[in-house]
């Protein structure tokens, strides 16, 4: 399929601007302009519609089948929340009105929003606080970590270092790294969970805080959870939790009431706003008591007359991580789908989150692999160690799902298992959809066995088969610029 | 229920084939450990939340006529864009993990890079970042780990938000932060040379047209930035690029930008859009998701996520950044935007912003008692006007005839008490300007 910018032709339009309503000319310094106009597409408004239309569908999405990316939580999108998103009356709103004198009072109802959401999540996880200023899960760590920062400079420790557990998503580490910190890895037990062991070794005064996924990557609840946050404790280190597995543990127990001093949620998991190919996101994170004096500024407020109001008047505060309130259109329908779940619902999320998970891991046993032989939570990881003896890996797996009609899951994570294949179903898909997807990871394993040169060759379904990454990695192509 | 699609029925036929029962799915978790039933309304139907949510809306300001800008304006939005990004298949989709059902979001993306090479005159660009605070937070990091020095020079008429957010990314790396107070509205070069160190400085932080609304040619400072080995970073407003000279003509090293002019609406600070480019040499350095082309097996043209060694889930506490994705539905937006305005849609939407501008820059400075402020600098779509009083004052008694006037600088620059930040979008009548000249006037 051509290029956008292999589509223009020499004097095509799509828009016409308006004209001009006053005499005044610009009167712009010649050599502060640019030579020649920018090298942007002629096309007609068909030619973008029918452009976008064709790339569409090229694409994969939860409304086009089943889509079990393991830690990804990519249950469906209600149609509502665009709709309330879509309202002018919040997709106007700029975002410097509350700080303008007499503004606040413009935004009331969008500062009510922001403030109830705090409020809600306070509620599910458990914490004193929440910012929801962080635009992103991984955004959300670095808020979390950047205050485990301040708290520790504010009490005068010299502390350098956190400690992340070896099956942690690679943006924990990540996140620590950017923030300033040394990065020690704790490596798992052979039941899949951090080694208790292994920890108190590594507790030393130089610990400023331990980065826990819970339940962690394997899909996995650590009973040991609050005497793993009491050891950190110990030597004054603060204890976060990454909340991307928040789906399994909603109204079960709360991250607060564990131990954890910081965590994050993403809201286009846990709330299912929608993962847009890739963003946008937003992750608020919530704290305990002792950190909120940290919390970016600002926050919003409520007066004892019922008004909301921002409050900036927060020394301690690490400052800004985003120009204003975070991802506001992300936050507004997360907001509208806790306002449809109520607590009731949110307690069939996680039962019914679980509960598909589990019936997966079950069908599958015998003919796949289990990294744990237990109950999971929200997601099962299985291994195709057994069926790579035959030479299908991992990878042949997931190109055969999508010949199937169905998104893989994630592959080769965590880490610590060979050949993974992490599933998680989320609550919102059906026996009938599960039994599908269980039927096709049962043909493809015995394929496995009996003709397995059939399964290289997969995916024949879709525009482009198997690509040369290598190539592109190694003969970078990133962009069509101008011939000339 | 709603999203839940498992029927009574099924949820014990599962659980029987599981010979489990619903509360022994979670005898991992201690007793000790659960939490009391969750103080959370019950639940309630589309209709009733639909009614709530309109109106909290409704408590929201929608007859303003705002002249507020400072970095975010009020743009049209062709009716084609949101058409084509809200289709399901982009909006439902993740990060594209498999390649050979992703294409639509890949290729859009690699499109919007070449987009934003064509804006920017740079040859690389990423898929995009969260906004274009953390896009320059993103940057100047990049920008150390090129230079391997430890020390920045900002321009303080490089947008405060953006600048306050740096203090908060780089607080705790050991990072020297030089800021210098402009001259006359723009960044002042002496100062900056002056500090421009061959030893220490990693980069010079910049941005066009400034934070109030300056246009200015950053070539010298480019050299000069150069000459001692430290980078050029220049944020900009990708509109202005319509018709304003470019950062890659300016000889800049990395361009950052806030991409929410492009398509997405102001919605009250986010989602929003951060774009990033660069030079070819350090597209190994540069932060965030990239796109690239390829082929397949049969040797036809295709798109993957590439270079992917520079990132967290390879690297983890090595890499470039610690981002997971980028903001691929904005970068859409964006891109849909520029396709649908084109090559002389933007430059006369440009021309047409700068008309308007002038026009309102004439006839406010022409109240008495109102002055220009940089009275010599070239303006593009915002200026800054002096009053005899605080402009706070009088923005909270326009506010009053539901005039948002702009934005009061003395909130950032203590010294521009009196001074305020006008935009004018392709959206505001010369009524609407007249309006605010005329209540202006009054009030003086």
């Amino acid at each position: 399929m051509k290029l956008l910018f292999e589509k223009s032709v020499a004097g095509r339009r799509a828009s016409r601007i308006p004209s001009s309503d006053v005499d005044a000319k610009a009167n712009i310094d010649r050599r502060l302009l640019r030579d020649r106009p920018a090298e942007l597409p002629e096309l007609s408004e068909l030619d973008v519609v029918r452009h976008f239309t064709e790339l569409s569908k090229k694409n994969f999405g939860v409304d086009d089948g089943f889509y079990p990316l393991g830690s990804c939580t990519m249950k469906y999108n209600p149609k509502m929340a665009e709709a309330i998103a879509g309202d002018p009356g919040y997709t106007a709103l700029h975002p410097s009105l509350p700080q303008l004198p007499g503004g606040a009072r413009l935004v009331q109802g969008a500062l009510e929003v922001l403030y109830q959401t705090d409020r809600l999540l306070r509620e599910i996880c458990g914490m004193s606080a929440f910012s929801m200023q962080p635009m992103a899960g991984a955004h959300g760590e670095l808020t979390g970590v950047l205050m485990m920062a301040a708290y520790h400079k504010h009490q005068g420790n010299k502390k350098d270092t956190i400690l992340i557990p070896d099956t942690a998503h690679g943006t924990n580490p990540a996140t620590a790294a950017i923030a300033g910190f040394k990065v020690e890895t704790i490596p798992s037990d052979n039941h899949g969970r951090m080694d208790i062991e292994l920890l108190k070794n590594a507790l030393t005064d130089q610990v400023a805080g331990l980065m826990l996924t819970c339940p962690n990557t394997l899909g996995l609840f650590n009973h040991q959870v609050k005497e793993i946050c009491r050891m950190v404790r110990d030597v004054d280190g603060l204890i976060y939790c990454d909340g991307a597995n928040l789906n399994a543990l909603l109204g079960r127990c709360r991250p607060g009431d564990l131990g954890f001093d910081i965590v994050h949620v993403n809201l286009h998991k846990t709330f299912a706003t929608p993962h847009g190919g890739g963003g946008p996101g937003a992750g608020p994170v919530g704290v305990s008591e002792k950190l909120v004096p940290y919390l970016p500024i600002s926050i919003v407020s409520r007066r004892p007359s019922g008004r909301y109001y921002l409050d900036y008047n927060r020394p301690h505060s690490i400052g800004y991580v985003a120009p204003f309130y975070g991802s506001f259109g992300v936050i507004l329908k997360a907001y509208a789908y806790i306002l449809m779940l109520g607590g009731d619902g949110l307690m069939r999320v996680s039962e019914n989150a679980v509960l598909n998970a589990n019936y997966i891991r079950h069908k599958l046993k015998p003919y796949y692999d289990q990294a744990v032989d237990e109950v999971c939570k929200h997601e099962c990881v299985l291994s195709a160690a057994r069926q790579a003896k035959n030479g299908v890996r991992a990878f042949d797996v997931a190109k055969a799902l999508i010949d199937r009609g169905f998104h893989p899951p994630t592959v080769y994570f965590p880490l610590t298992v060979p050949e993974a294949l992490m599933i998680e179903p989320t609550e919102t898909e059906s026996k009938e959809t599960l039994d599908k997807f269980i039927d096709a990871m049962i043909e493809i394993a015995q394929l496995s066995e009996t003709d397995p040169a059939s399964l290289a060759a997969c995916p024949v379904s879709t525009p482009v088969d198997r690509l040369d990454e290598t190539r592109a990695a190694r003969k970078p192509d990133l962009a069509l610029l101008p011939t000339e | 229920m709603p999203f839940i699609a498992n029927t009574e029925e099924q949820r014990l036929a599962m659980l029987d084939e599981l010979g489990l029962t619903a509360e022994q799915l979670f005898d991992d978790i201690p007793a000790e450990l659960r939490c009391a039933p969750l103080r959370v309304d019950p639940g309630l139907s589309e209709q009733e939340v639909r009614t709530r949510m309109a109106g909290l809306a409704d408590r929201n300001v929608s007859d303003l006529i705002s002249f507020l800008g400072a970095g975010y304006y009020d743009h049209f939005v062709p009716a084609a864009v949101n058409a084509l990004v809200y289709r399901s298949e982009f909006y439902t989709a993740y990060t594209p993990y498999q390649p050979e059902i992703s294409q639509g979001t890949l290729q859009a993306i690699y499109e919007y890079q070449s987009m934003i090479c064509r804006l920017t005159d740079m040859d690389v660009a990423n898929a995009s970042m969260y906004d274009g605070g953390t896009a320059l937070c993103e940057a100047l990091t990049m920008a150390i780990r090129i230079s391997g020095r430890k020390s920045l020079i900002i321009d303080e008429s490089v947008s405060p938000i953006h600048r306050i957010m740096i203090q908060s990314y780089t607080d705790n790396l050991g990072i020297e932060r030089i800021q210098t107070p402009p001259s006359a509205g723009c960044a002042n070069r002496d100062r900056i040379i002056e500090q421009l160190n061959n030893q220490k400085t990693a980069a010079v932080i910049v941005q066009n047209p400034n934070f109030f609304g300056c246009l200015d040619d950053f070539s010298d400072l480019a050299e000069a930035a150069h000459a001692a080995g430290a980078l050029l970073i220049v944020s900009c407003y990708p509109i202005a690029l319509g018709m304003v000279k470019t950062p890659g003509a300016m000889n800049a090293d990395i361009v950052t930008g806030e991409g929410q002019c492009l398509g997405l609406g102001l919605n009250f600070g986010g989602p929003y859009l951060g774009f990033m480019a660069t030079r070819k040499k350090h597209v190994r350095k540069m932060p965030g998701r990239i796109a690239g082309r390829t082929v397949d097996r049969q040797g036809r043209d295709g798109f993957v996520l590439t270079l992917q060694a520079r990132e967290q889930h390879i690297r983890r506490e090595k890499a470039a950044s610690n981002i997971c994705t980028n903001q691929s539905l904005c970068a859409l937006t964006a891109l849909t935007y520029l396709s649908l305005l084109g090559k002389h849609g933007l430059a006369e939407l440009a021309a047409l912003i700068a008309d308007k501008t002038e026009y309102a820059c004439q006839k406010l400075t022409a109240i008495d008692g109102v002055k220009r402020k940089f009275p010599e600098k070239s303006i593009f779509n915002e200026f800054v006007i002096e009053l005899p009083y605080a402009a706070g004052e009088a923005v909270g008694r326009l506010i009053e005839s539901k005039m948002a006037a702009g934005f009061p600088l003395g909130r950032y620059y203590p010294e521009l008490e009196r001074c305020l930040l006008v935009a004018v979008t392709e959206k505001r009548t010369r009524h609407e300007i007249d309006r605010l000249a005329d209540a202006l006037e009054d009030l003086v």
